[in-house]
């Protein structure tokens, strides 16, 4: 497979990755009419006057969304622009109805910003050049026989942000971790799905090679097409073997776009530069300037959560977790909220790690199931983690508790309690079936007297048959050795 | 011929007439008249007349009630074919209508059809409507102005008493100088331009054409005033301007700006400017000479910022979702197809400079500089109004021309050297008939703050009352 070769030999290019990103900004309405944003409405079904682009029609723009875009921005450590505008990006393609996009050209709303990423234990910082926002463009279908094309408006006039990076990804897996990263950002600012099968996270990739040790940068590659974090990982690494072929071999890497293919795993060419775009950016004279006050920036800058790095932090150093777990208990708001629901209720926080890490995305995982849609209650969860530290169960039993309970939605404590599964660990109730053992087993008594130490198994083993196997065997054995040793001394 | 709003208000009021027999009226003027001037594209007859019958016996309830009326054909109308005298849009039905003319007809006044204009508004005589010629109502060979040169014919030869235009360069007041008719363009935002078919979106501006300035304030009472669904379009307060009116002239600054043979101004044009303003010093009004030095940058810096926004505003006419296809090999193909064959010379040749002006490299010589220019001629009038209260020019430098006589673009951008300069500026205009040379009739143009439509409607309304002659109706126009 290509990516083994890549990562078997030792580079010889230092490769250099810049990344834009779009994502839908998660609005009732568009952003320059009413219409809705529902995913998957029949097709031409959310449009009106303005989104159609008809003669005449106006954009009014809608304040949630630049609340969003702000929040997106400030979490991302930019600077926001208090005074931006609108610019016409003017081109023409059939689902983009005015013939123009409404977007921001030279003063973007946010600017300077940067995310943290972790690889291999090591922080990155990674630059964003942008946060800027605009409208979404509409969806062609195109005829198999390619005699005509279908185009569906629902999706024009969406509002999304494009993040811009600063071309400082220098590995394909840092490509994923920064996606990983900016998806983490946004859910937690609750500013979008990011659903990458939904079209409302989506990457574009620009990527260079260079030889290490020189500050110019190469020839640069701009990659499409790409549905999944592992597939921009992938073409990416396709990427990195095919230019470091091609500079081995000499040949210089010529400016052009192209897109990921599913089927063969690789990049096929879309369009080299000669295509290339003049935009002719102006202006919108539709929408007036747009101007954030310094108490709407504020209150917005009020309503930002923890965001993950610093959770990640505080995770480690004030739960004491291993950056590890608090990496993967981050990288999802709904995850991170669920796992400090269970420690609120009471669980020791390595052991809610272990379980929500553990079983909980396990059955998560098989069912292709959200966090959201977790069987188990977090206060469930931390109930069963206390049973265990109580001894009332083992581990073993308690990992069949959660199965019962997520899977008949039974708290843990009544399936503890129904089926009887609770250990005896009451010496009291213990000892009358201990003493009946010994008395009937004076063989295996004696063996254990006589320096058979593996005698007293086959003695606990008779007291676990006799509780149908809730006594807590730990103290069932320590209670027969006590036993036989007051007998024998008496 | 018709009476202006004010007598069919009054008389509706009176319960003399109902609102039915004000529109059969109109109606029958069109059927009898239009053949020869050629004003209206679009005649609803049928929805006239019913619109207005479901008036009769009711209550007026404001000046507006009952009074038929005509909209340029850029301003979409629900259900009623809108073109912008255009072959790309020659079959376009709107699903929504603009919000001035929605203002209108829920105010009750009654739109019996759509005026004549230059294609998307884009000219200066209404030669460039890709489907007739309109012609002056005081004289079959002249031009009646443009772009909104039905709308003006329209109220000159009686047919309607009012109707609404649009004014980017100069488009409602040059055609009513032309044909004799009063025109008001408002302050930028002072009224919606939602549904106006855009060509320079920061300049263009909605408004009336009517025949006396006190219909003007009439019709801008009932159209004016902030749009949620414009978001250019000003929260300012919509004053009233019935009250501007009788206020006279007494006491205030008209500052004139020295015009001559350098502007190409038609010696008769300029006496009857002069005369006007002698009627206006007469009755106390003080006259200073004022200076507007950017303003002879105007008609440059103006091809460039209109034809850059009209090169965006008319991408949408793609032949994708509505209006002409031509069916091409490919989908530029289509484009290109579509394109040629829907537009005319005029607009192809704006949408080109257009592009050219916003190309990388070429926007900061040609746009930005173009917008800087701007700044300095509202400074102007800035400047200006520390001495005065109005502006005045002639609306346009000479009388309607012939037919076929500005062949030359750049002469006929020149009919608009007036006018343009309060378009860049966001400022209101107001034409108002001042005289006759040749047989044609001549506008005065005054131009005010922003916001200030009271002033110029309160002088404009003096002088109709001081001007010491009545303009003569036009022969076609009957009696
Ligand atoms: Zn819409």
């Amino acid at each position: 497979m290509s990516t083994q070769s890549v990562s078997t030999s030792a580079p010889l290019f230092e490769t250099v990755i810049g990344l834009e990103v779009h994502v839908e900004l998660k609005t009732e309405t568009k952003i320059f009419c009413g219409c809705k944003t529902t995913f998957g409405s029949p097709p031409n079904t959310n449009v009106c006057p303005v989104c159609l682009g008809l003669p005449g029609a106006l954009p009014v723009l809608n304040r949630r969304a630049v609340e969003l875009a702000v929040k997106a921005a400030m979490a991302l450590g930019c600077h926001i622009n208090q005074d931006c505008k609108f610019d016409r990006k003017n081109y023409f393609y059939p689902d983009l109805p005015k013939g123009y996009q409404i977007s921001q050209y030279d003063r973007p709303i946010g600017e300077h910003g940067h995310l943290e990423i972790e690889v291999g234990g090591e922080r990155r910082r990674i630059g964003i050049t942008r946060v800027h926002l605009e409208e979404d463009a509409g969806k062609s279908s195109h005829a198999a026989d390619g005699t005509h094309t279908l185009v569906d408006y629902n999706r024009t006039g969406v509002p999304l942000i494009e993040i811009v990076s600063e071309p400082d990804i220098r590995s394909p897996e840092e490509a994923r971790l920064y996606l990983e990263g900016i998806r983490a950002v946004m859910q937690y600012c609750d500013v979008s799905d990011c659903r990458m099968e939904e079209g409302s996270l989506r990457c574009d990739a620009n990527i260079s090679l260079r030889p290490f040790g020189q500050t110019a940068f190469g020839q640069k590659i701009e990659l499409k097409n790409m549905n999944s974090f592992r597939n921009v990982q992938k073409a990416l690494e396709f990427e990195v073997e095919r230019q470091t072929a091609m500079l081995q071999r000499g040949e210089a890497v010529e400016q052009e776009t192209r897109r990921f293919d599913e089927a063969t795993q690789t990049t096929v060419l879309m369009r080299t530069k000669e295509e290339a775009h003049d935009y002719r950016y102006f202006p919108d004279p539709d929408l007036v300037p747009l101007a954030i006050d310094d108490a709407w920036l504020g209150q917005l800058r009020a309503e930002l959560p923890e965001l993950p790095a610093t959770k990640r932090r505080r995770y480690v150093e004030e739960l004491g977790l291993p950056p590890y777990d608090a990496g993967v208990l981050t990288s999802d708001p709904a995850l991170a909220h669920y796992f400090e629901a269970v420690v609120a209720a009471g669980a020791d926080a390595k052991q809610a790690s272990n379980w929500v890490m553990g079983d909980l995305l396990a059955y998560l995982n098989n069912r292709g199931r959200s966090v959201a849609d977790a069987p188990l209650a977090p206060e469930h969860l931390a109930a069963l983690i206390g049973e265990v530290a109580r001894d009332t169960i083992s581990s073993k039993q308690a990992r069949e508790v959660f199965q019962i309970s997520c899977e008949t939605g039974t708290d843990p404590q009544t399936v503890i309690r129904e089926r009887g599964m609770a250990q005896i660990s009451d010496a009291d109730a213990l000892l009358p079936v201990i003493d009946q053992v010994i008395a009937e087993n004076p063989k295996s008594v004696s063996d254990y007297l006589g320096g058979k130490q593996k005698a007293i198994g086959a003695l606990v083993g008779q007291v676990m048959k006799a509780t149908q196997g809730k006594a807590n065997p730990g103290m069932v054995n320590r209670l027969i050795a006590e036993r036989i040793a007051a007998a024998s001394e008496s | 011929m018709l009476p202006t709003i004010r007598e069919i208000a009054d008389s509706l009021r009176r319960k003399e007439t109902q609102p039915s027999e004000w529109m059969a009226q109109s109606l029958a003027a069109v059927r009898e008249r239009d053949g020869a001037i050629g004003a209206f594209l679009t005649l609803d007859a049928d929805g006239a007349v019913e619109r207005a019958r479901r008036l009769d016996g009711q209550p007026q309830t404001n000046p507006m009630f009952g009074v038929p009326f005509a909209l340029k054909d850029n301003i979409c109308t629900e259900g009623l074919r809108t073109t912008a005298a255009s072959r790309i849009l020659e079959s376009y039905i709107p699903p929504y209508s603009a919000t001035a003319g929605q203002r209108l007809a829920d105010a009750g006044a009654v739109l019996i059809g759509k005026t004549n204009l230059d294609e998307f508004a884009m000219g200066s005589s209404t030669e460039n409507s890709a489907f007739q010629k309109t012609r002056n109502p005081y004289h079959s060979d002249a031009v009646p102005g443009g772009s909104s040169g039905g709308s003006a014919a329209a109220v000159a030869a009686g047919l309607v008493p009012f109707a609404l235009g649009s004014d980017t360069g100069g488009s409602i007041r040059q055609p009513a100088a032309f044909c004799g008719v009063v025109g008001l363009k408002p302050t930028y935002g002072r009224v919606s331009r939602y549904g106006l078919i855009a060509f320079g979106s920061s300049l263009d501006q909605i408004g009336p054409l009517t025949r006396t300035v006190e219909d003007a304030a009439l019709v801008l009472q009932a159209i004016a005033g902030h749009d949620p669904n414009d978001s250019t379009s000003a929260p300012q307060p919509v004053d009233d301007w019935m009250a501007a009116l009788e206020r006279g002239v007494r006491g205030l600054r008209i500052g004139v700006v020295r015009t001559g043979e350098e502007e190409g101004v038609h010696p008769g044009v300029q006496a009857a400017v002069d005369a006007a303003l002698r009627t206006l010093e007469g009755a106390g009004a003080e006259i200073v000479e004022v200076a507007l030095p950017h303003a002879q940058y105007a008609v440059a810096s103006y091809y460039l910022v209109a034809p850059a926004e009209a090169s965006a505003n008319l991408a949408r006419f793609d032949g994708v979702r509505y209006g002409r296809r031509v069916v091409g090999e490919t989908l530029t193909d289509m484009y290109e197809r579509s394109r040629s064959e829907g537009f005319g010379l005029e607009v192809k040749r704006r949408i080109m400079i257009g592009t050219y002006i916003l190309s990388e490299g070429y926007y900061d010589a040609y746009y930005k500089r173009a917008q800087q220019m701007r700044t300095l001629i509202r400074q102007d009038y800035e400047a200006a109004f520390e001495r005065c209260d109005v502006v005045v020019t002639p609306t346009a430098p000479t009388p309607a021309f012939r037919f076929g006589e500005k062949s030359d673009p750049l002469q006929m951008y020149l009919t608009d050297l007036f006018t343009i300069p309060a378009n860049l500026a966001g400022l209101p205009g107001l034409s108002v008939p001042c005289g006759m040379v040749d047989g044609l009739p001549v506008g005065i143009q005054f131009v005010g703050r922003a916001f200030d439509e009271a002033t110029l409607l309160q002088i404009g309304h003096a002088y109709e009352q001081e001007r010491g002659f009545p303009m003569p109706t036009p022969e076609v126009a009957g009696q």
